[in-house]
C-alpha cells in the first residue's frame, strides 16, 4: 500500500501537490479502511443499524399498543395468540394477550437506550475524572482511583437493585444507577493512558508555550484518547444492556406496561412450558442479536484503532 | 507476604465499611415506614414497635450498634416482614443451598474450563480448539438467565431427564441443572483464558529446552507450561465468584430452590429493608473477601509480583 503511494507520487511529481492533501491518512480514515475490511465488524454494523431502524420504523406496522389486551386471545393464547400476519400479532401474544411484536420493539429501544445512556455517562465522566486524575498525578491521582478501587469493589448489583427499591423503579432511577457505575472502568483506562500522554513532546510543547492545565487537558489530550474511548464504550454498551436485563429479569426493572428485553425474556421463560415458545423466542433473538453484533463492532474497532497491531 | 495482606486489607475494609455504610442509610432514606399499615395505631404502640427493633434512637447510634452486632456477633436483626424470624434465620436456611451448588458449579467451571483450554491449545486447531473458541464465543452473548430457560427447555419438557426446579434437600437430580447453568459462561472463559495463556507458554524458550532434552509431553506440559500458565485464570477467578454470587440470584429464582437469592429478591418485593440489607452486606462481603483471596493466591503464585 504504502510503497504503491511512492511511487505514484514520484511518477506524477506536477499533479501531486494537488492529491496529496485530499489523500491524507490520518488515524480515523487509516482505521475506517481497517474497519470496512473486517467483515464480521461491517456485517455486524449493518445488522446493528438494520435493529435500530427496525425500532424506528416498526411501530407504524403495529397494529396494537403495548398494553391493548387482544380480548380475543385471552384464554387460548396457545392457539389464538400464535405469531399470524391475520390477527396483526407478528410475534404473536404475550400470556395476558398482549402484543408481543409492540413489546419487543419496546423492549429493544429501553434496551439499546440503557445501553448508550450508561456508555455516554462513561465517556464523558470518565474520561474527565481519568484525564484529570492521570494528567495532575500525585497525591490527587491516588486519591481519585484509590475512590474508584473501593467503588469498584462494592457488589453494585445489590447497591442497583438497593437503589431502585428505595427510590422507586423508574427509568430516572435505572439511568441514574447504572451511570453510577459505568464510568469507573473507563476512568481507569482513560487515566492510564493519559500517564503515557502526558510526556509526549507535544503536550510538554503546549506546557511550554503556557497553556493553561485545562486547555492542555481538553486540546491536547483527550483528543488523542478518543479512539480508545471509542472502543471501550463499544464494549459497555453490551455490559449495560446486560446489567438492565439483569435487574429486569429478577422483576426490578422498567415498571408495567412499559417492558424491556430481560422483562420479556423472563416472562417467556415462565411460560414456555405451556408450549408458547415464540414469547421467550422473540426477545432472545433481539437481545442476542444486538449483544453479538456489539461485540464484534466493538472487536473490530479495537483491531481498527489500537496502534499496536499496527 | 504479611505487608502485601495488610495493604489490601487497607483497601477491602474500607470498602466493607463503605457498603455497610451506604446501604444502611438507603434503607433510612427509604420513603414510607415498614410497619405502616392501613389501621391506625395509637402512637404509644407505635413507640413499642420502635424500641423492640431499635429505632427510637438517633441514626448515628443505630448504625454503631448495627456494624458492632454485625462485625462482632454476626447478628443482623430480626427482620422486618416476619415478626419470628431474624435475619439470620433466613441466611442460615437459604445460604447453604446457595453455598452447595456455587461450590460445585465454581469447582466444575475451573476444572473443566481449564482442561479444555490446556487440551485447545497443546492441540491446536483441532476440534477440541474449535469447540472452546466457539463456546467462549456463544458463552459471551448467552447469560445465565437465558442459559437456564434454554436448559430446562432441553432436559426438562423435551427430554425430560431432569426437574426443571425445586430443591428436594440437594438430591443430585436438582443440582445438575443449576451448576450447569451458573457453570457454563464461566467455564467457556476460564477455557479461553487458558488456552491463550498456554499457547503463549507453550510458545516459549524454556519449554523448547524442555522438550530438546527429551521430557515426555504429558511432563512439559504438568510440569512446566501448566503453573505459569495459569496465573491469569488465577486472577479471572476473583470475578467468576463475583458472577458466581450474583448469578445465583437469578438461579434462586428460576429454578426455585430456595437458596439465598430467592430469599433477596422476596425480601426486595416485600420491602423487608433488613432482610435486603443483611443479604447486601453478607454477600458484599463474600465478594471482598473472594477478591483479596485471589489477590494473595496471585502474589503467591507468581514470584515476579513484589510483595
Amino acid at each position: 500500500m504504502l510503497a504503491d503511494n511512492r511511487i505514484k507520487t514520484v511518477t506524477s511529481l506536477e499533479a501531486a501537490p494537488a492529491e496529496l492533501p485530499t489523500k491524507g491518512r490520518s488515524l480515523w480514515r487509516d482505521a475506517g479502511r481497517r474497519f470496512m475490511a473486517n467483515k464480521a465488524a461491517l456485517t455486524s454494523l449493518i445488522v446493528l443499524i438494520g435493529v435500530v431502524l427496525f425500532t424506528i420504523v416498526g411501530p407504524y406496522f403495529a397494529k396494537w399498543s403495548i398494553e391493548k389486551v387482544d380480548w380475543s386471545v385471552v384464554g387460548n393464547v396457545l392457539h389464538a395468540g400464535a405469531p399470524s400476519l391475520e390477527t396483526g400479532h407478528y410475534f404473536g401474544t404475550d400470556e395476558v394477550g398482549r402484543d408481543l411484536y409492540s413489546r419487543v420493539i419496546q423492549g429493544t429501544q429501553i434496551s439499546l437506550l440503557v445501553g448508550l445512556v450508561g456508555s455516554a455517562i462513561a465517556v464523558i465522566v470518565g474520561t474527565i475524572y481519568g484525564a484529570v486524575a492521570g494528567y495532575f498525578g500525585g497525591r490527587l491521582d491516588s486519591a481519585m482511583m484509590r475512590l474508584v478501587d473501593i467503588i469498584y469493589s462494592i457488589p453494585y448489583m445489590f447497591i442497583l437493585i438497593l437503589l431502585l427499591i428505595v427510590f422507586g423503579r423508574s427509568f430516572i432511577m435505572l439511568f441514574v444507577g447504572i451511570g453510577l457505575i459505568s464510568w469507573l472502568g473507563m476512568s481507569r483506562v482513560v487515566r492510564g493512558q493519559t500517564l503515557t500522554l502526558k510526556n509526549r513532546e507535544f503536550v510538554e510543547a503546549a506546557i511550554a508555550t503556557g497553556s493553561k492545565p485545562r486547555d492542555v487537558i481538553f486540546r491536547h489530550i483527550v483528543p488523542n484518547l478518543l479512539g480508545i474511548v471509542a472502543i471501550y464504550a463499544t464494549l459497555l454498551v453490551p455490559e449495560m444492556i446486560l446489567l438492565e436485563s439483569f435487574i429486569s429479569f429478577l422483576g426490578l426493572g422498567v415498571q408495567e406496561p412499559n417492558t424491556s428485553l430481560g422483562a420479556l425474556i423472563s416472562e417467556g421463560a415462565q411460560t414456555m412450558q405451556y408450549g408458547t415458545y415464540w414469547q421467550l423466542a422473540f426477545p432472545l433473538v433481539f437481545f442476542i442479536t444486538i449483544l453479538f453484533t456489539f461485540f464484534f463492532v466493538g472487536d473490530g474497532l479495537r483491531d481498527a484503532l489500537d496502534p499496536k497491531d499496527r | 507476604m504479611i505487608q502485601f495482606i495488610l495493604k489490601r486489607l487497607a483497601v477491602a475494609i474500607p470498602t466493607l465499611l463503605v457498603l455497610i455504610v451506604v446501604s444502611f442509610f438507603l434503607m433510612k432514606m427509604a420513603p414510607g415506614n415498614p410497619f405502616a399499615g392501613e389501621k391506625t395505631v395509637p402512637q404509644s404502640v407505635l413507640d413499642n414497635i420502635y424500641a423492640r427493633y431499635g429505632l427510637d434512637k438517633p441514626e448515628w447510634q443505630q448504625l454503631a450498634e448495627y456494624i458492632y452486632n454485625v462485625v462482632f456477633r454476626f447478628d443482623f436483626g430480626p427482620s422486618f416482614q416476619y415478626r419470628d424470624r431474624t435475619v439470620n434465620d433466613i441466611i442460615a436456611q437459604g445460604f447453604p443451598v446457595t453455598f452447595t451448588y456455587g461450590a460445585w458449579a465454581f469447582v466444575a467451571a475451573s476444572v473443566i474450563g481449564i482442561a479444555l483450554g490446556v487440551v485447545a491449545a497443546v492441540r491446536q486447531n483441532s476440534w477440541a480448539d474449535y469447540l472452546s473458541v466457539g463456546f467462549s464465543i456463544g458463552a459471551q452473548v448467552v447469560p445465565n438467565f437465558v442459559m437456564a430457560p434454554i436448559l430446562v427447555l432441553v432436559f426438562t419438557l423435551w427430554l425430560r431427564w431432569l426437574p426443571g426446579g425445586g430443591w428436594n434437600g440437594g438430591h443430585w437430580s436438582n443440582v445438575v441443572l443449576p451448576v450447569v447453568a451458573l457453570a457454563t459462561s464461566y467455564f467457556a472463559n476460564i477455557a479461553r483464558i487458558t488456552r491463550s495463556s498456554m499457547l503463549e507458554v507453550l510458545g516459549s524458550n524454556y519449554i523448547r529446552t524442555a522438550r530438546a532434552k527429551g521430557l515426555p509431553g504429558w511432563k512439559v506440559i504438568f510440569g512446566h507450561a501448566l503453573r505459569p500458565a495459569l496465573l491469569p485464570v488465577v486472577s479471572y477467578l476473583g470475578p467468576v465468584f463475583v458472577g458466581m454470587v450474583t448469578g445465583s440470584v437469578v438461579i434462586d429464582l428460576y429454578f426455585s430452590t430456595g437458596g439465598i437469592g430467592q430469599a433477596f429478591v422476596n425480601s426486595a418485593l416485600n420491602r423487608d429493608y433488613s432482610t435486603i440489607l443483611g443479604i447486601t452486606i453478607l454477600l458484599g462481603a463474600l465478594t471482598i473477601t473472594a477478591n483479596l483471596v485471589v489477590d494473595v493466591l496471585y502474589a503467591w503464585i507468581d514470584p515476579k509480583i513484589e510483595l
